[in-house]
């Protein structure tokens, strides 16, 4: 029988702006309710050994980020030289969805709440595809 | 008259997504920049060091940094190194942890009371660090 690998959610998590809190509490959130996923702190890639640095190779990744920069989708490309099954980010949401760009870069607020969610519904459909697909 | 431009202290935290701990660095860089010191620190979202990106690596170069980090992979430390940044000071959360034994933080989302004292206390570790002559 062929074990599944679980998913990777791969999170920007980024520390200079507020949709970097979105995506990280986003991404946490999922991995608490669900045993299907697994994550690593991006900083990993680089601080970290061969077994960081394969992390994308050994599991499809969904890679959620803050901003255009896209960080976690371009770590994974960088180290684990594989593409993302999917790249999320905040940044597009907020414009897509009409949300305003959330104020706090610290915690999320309750009028960032709808935003967090709106997130969250996003990354459990591309899990469910990513597994459908694997 | 020209005045030449004071370098801020770049403060950069872990980013990590699996340990309350790196919600403690976070939240101890925040009540550096934010609260305590906003006109000589700032921050920096440390996935783009993570990827190289060409501006950030330029402004670890160019100011004093100061990494936060939660757990012993150290990857601020590490990722700052990796660029040749101009590190002047390191805060360990486990040190702090250490000395402040009663303290039992909370988790990834929500530090807790504790937690939050546990940040107050890294961010006193960085404001001396600053503090100190370069």
């Amino acid at each position: 029988m062929k074990i599944k690998p679980k998913i990777g959610l791969v999170s920007c998590s980024g520390e200079g702006l507020s949709e970097g809190m979105v995506s990280r509490v986003a991404t946490r959130r999922i991995l608490e309710e669900r045993d299907d996923v697994v994550t690593i702190c991006l900083p990993l890639f680089l601080a970290g050994g061969q077994k960081e640095r394969d992390f994308a190779k050994n599991n499809p990744c969904i890679t959620v980020d803050g901003c255009d920069k896209m960080c976690a989708a371009k770590g994974v490309e960088m180290y684990g030289k594989v593409h993302p099954k999917s790249s999320i980010a905040i940044s597009e949401i907020t414009k897509k969805e009409k949300h305003s760009k959330p104020k706090s870069k610290s915690r999320i607020e309750p009028e960032d709440e709808k935003l967090v969610h709106e997130t969250m519904k996003i990354i459990n459909k591309e899990v469910d595809k990513v597994k459908e697909e694997e | 008259m020209s005045e030449k431009k004071k370098s801020k202290h770049i403060i950069i935290p872990c980013s990590g997504i699996g340990k309350a701990l790196g919600t403690i660095t976070r939240r101890a860089t925040y009540i550096v920049t934010g609260e305590l010191l906003p006109n000589e620190t700032d921050t920096i979202c440390l996935p783009l060091l993570t990827i190289k990106d060409e501006e950030t690596v330029r402004k670890i170069r160019q100011n004093p940094c100061i990494t936060v980090d939660g757990c012993v992979a150290q990857c601020a430390k590490k990722n700052v190194e990796h660029h040749h940044g101009k590190l002047k000071g390191e805060i360990k959360i486990l040190d702090v942890i250490k000395e402040n034994p009663k303290l039992k933080p909370g988790n990834v989302l929500d530090i807790g009371p504790d937690g939050e004292k546990l940040a107050r206390k890294a961010a006193e570790k960085v404001l001396k660090i600053v503090g100190e002559k370069s």
